[in-house]
């Protein structure tokens, strides 16, 4: 039988390794200060660091999955509280609230009310299009789209039954514009089996 | 609360990166110019003083008619600067010891340049309620 999944990262968190907040704080300020240098405009950072966030994502997962015990998720309702109150906790500290389903249980939101990656952080006028913490938003994107492989490989499932989670990561709230939390909306675009292009017997 | 007060950071480089009228008289536009008149002609004592005192705090190290000023010197050689017309020494020392704290906070933002004009509209209400405060 496996293992019982858990609830809350709290146990993980006080095993993992931590650094000391402000560092991490600045660091992520430093990277994000640097990709204002380089490339000038607002948009391409917002790309850059969503870029940033998915090969973090593609790897952090297999550590999230190595560390935490959660067991197969059932549905995506289940993986959106597993990444708020497990993941979240986890590698940042602190846990999200899923709220706003959709009817069809496709779209939901991650709310933050506590993010230490905006500590000390103010928005300039020149810089008003920024999303700061874009990163955050390609993390998950990364994460579930490697989580989907991973399982189907632990399962023993052949290639053709492979599930594909792509999602698409917005926000919706942001405290550096004045909101009173952070809001990520995350939509699974697609959770299909992903076929061949071509027959057996072509 | 003080009558006239001027309020204003000079970065290490003599530049000016904030400047307030917190004084509660009606502002006059003549005397503005003054109080920097003022406040940029001590910068050459603090210059002086800075280096024979360890204190960050330098009281009344320059005068004018009725008005004083004090300075808080930075371990960046950041200067707060404040000209006023009221002998409220703990207040004034107060002021200048939360405002020091706020510029750190404003210095911690990687978004801002060290050195730059400090635009930030919290900051500038912050050190307005600080000296309705203390000053």
């Amino acid at each position: 039988m496996p293992p019982v999944a858990p609830r809350s990262g709290d146990a993980i968190f006080a095993s993992v390794e931590r650094v000391n907040a402000e560092l991490f704080t600045l660091t992520y300020g430093a990277i994000v200060r640097q990709l204002l240098t380089d490339l000038e405009e607002v948009e391409e950072v917002n790309k850059q660091l969503d870029q940033m966030g998915y090969n973090i994502g593609i790897r952090l997962i297999d550590e999230f999955l190595a560390k935490s015990n959660v067991s197969r998720c059932v549905d995506f309702k289940e993986t959106a509280e597993v990444i708020a109150k497990v993941g979240f906790k986890m590698f940042l500290g602190v846990t999200a609230t899923v709220t706003n389903w959709d009817a069809e249980g496709t779209t939901c939101s991650l709310v933050l009310e506590d993010n230490p990656l905006v500590d000390f952080v103010e928005l300039p006028d020149t810089c008003q299009g920024l999303y700061y913490c874009n990163v955050l938003s390609g993390v998950i994107r990364g994460a579930l789209e490697m989580v989907s492989s991973y399982l189907n490989g632990r399962l023993g499932l052949s290639v053709d039954n492979l599930v594909s989670m792509k999602t698409e990561v917005t926000w919706i709230r942001d405290m550096l514009r004045g909101d009173d939390a952070f809001e990520m909306q995350v939509k699974l675009v697609k959770q299909v089996p992903e076929e061949y292009p071509y027959k057996d017997d072509e | 609360m003080a009558n006239t007060a001027c309020f204003m950071i000079v970065s290490k480089n003599d530049i000016p990166i904030y400047e307030a009228e917190v004084g509660a008289a009606p502002r006059k536009e003549d005397a503005a110019h003054q109080h920097q008149f003022i406040l940029h002609a001590a910068l050459d004592i603090v210059q002086d003083l800075a280096w024979t005192t360890s204190a960050m705090f330098l009281k009344g190290i320059d005068r004018f008619n009725d008005l004083v000023v004090s300075v808080y010197v930075t371990a960046g050689h950041t200067r707060l600067m404040l000209l006023h017309d009221s002998r409220n020494d703990d207040g004034i020392k107060s002021f200048f010891q939360e405002v020091h704290e706020l510029y750190i906070k404003t210095l911690l933002n990687p978004l801002y340049l060290p050195g730059s004009r400090i635009t930030s509209s919290h900051f500038d209400t912050k050190v307005r309620a600080l000296a309705r405060k203390y000053l």
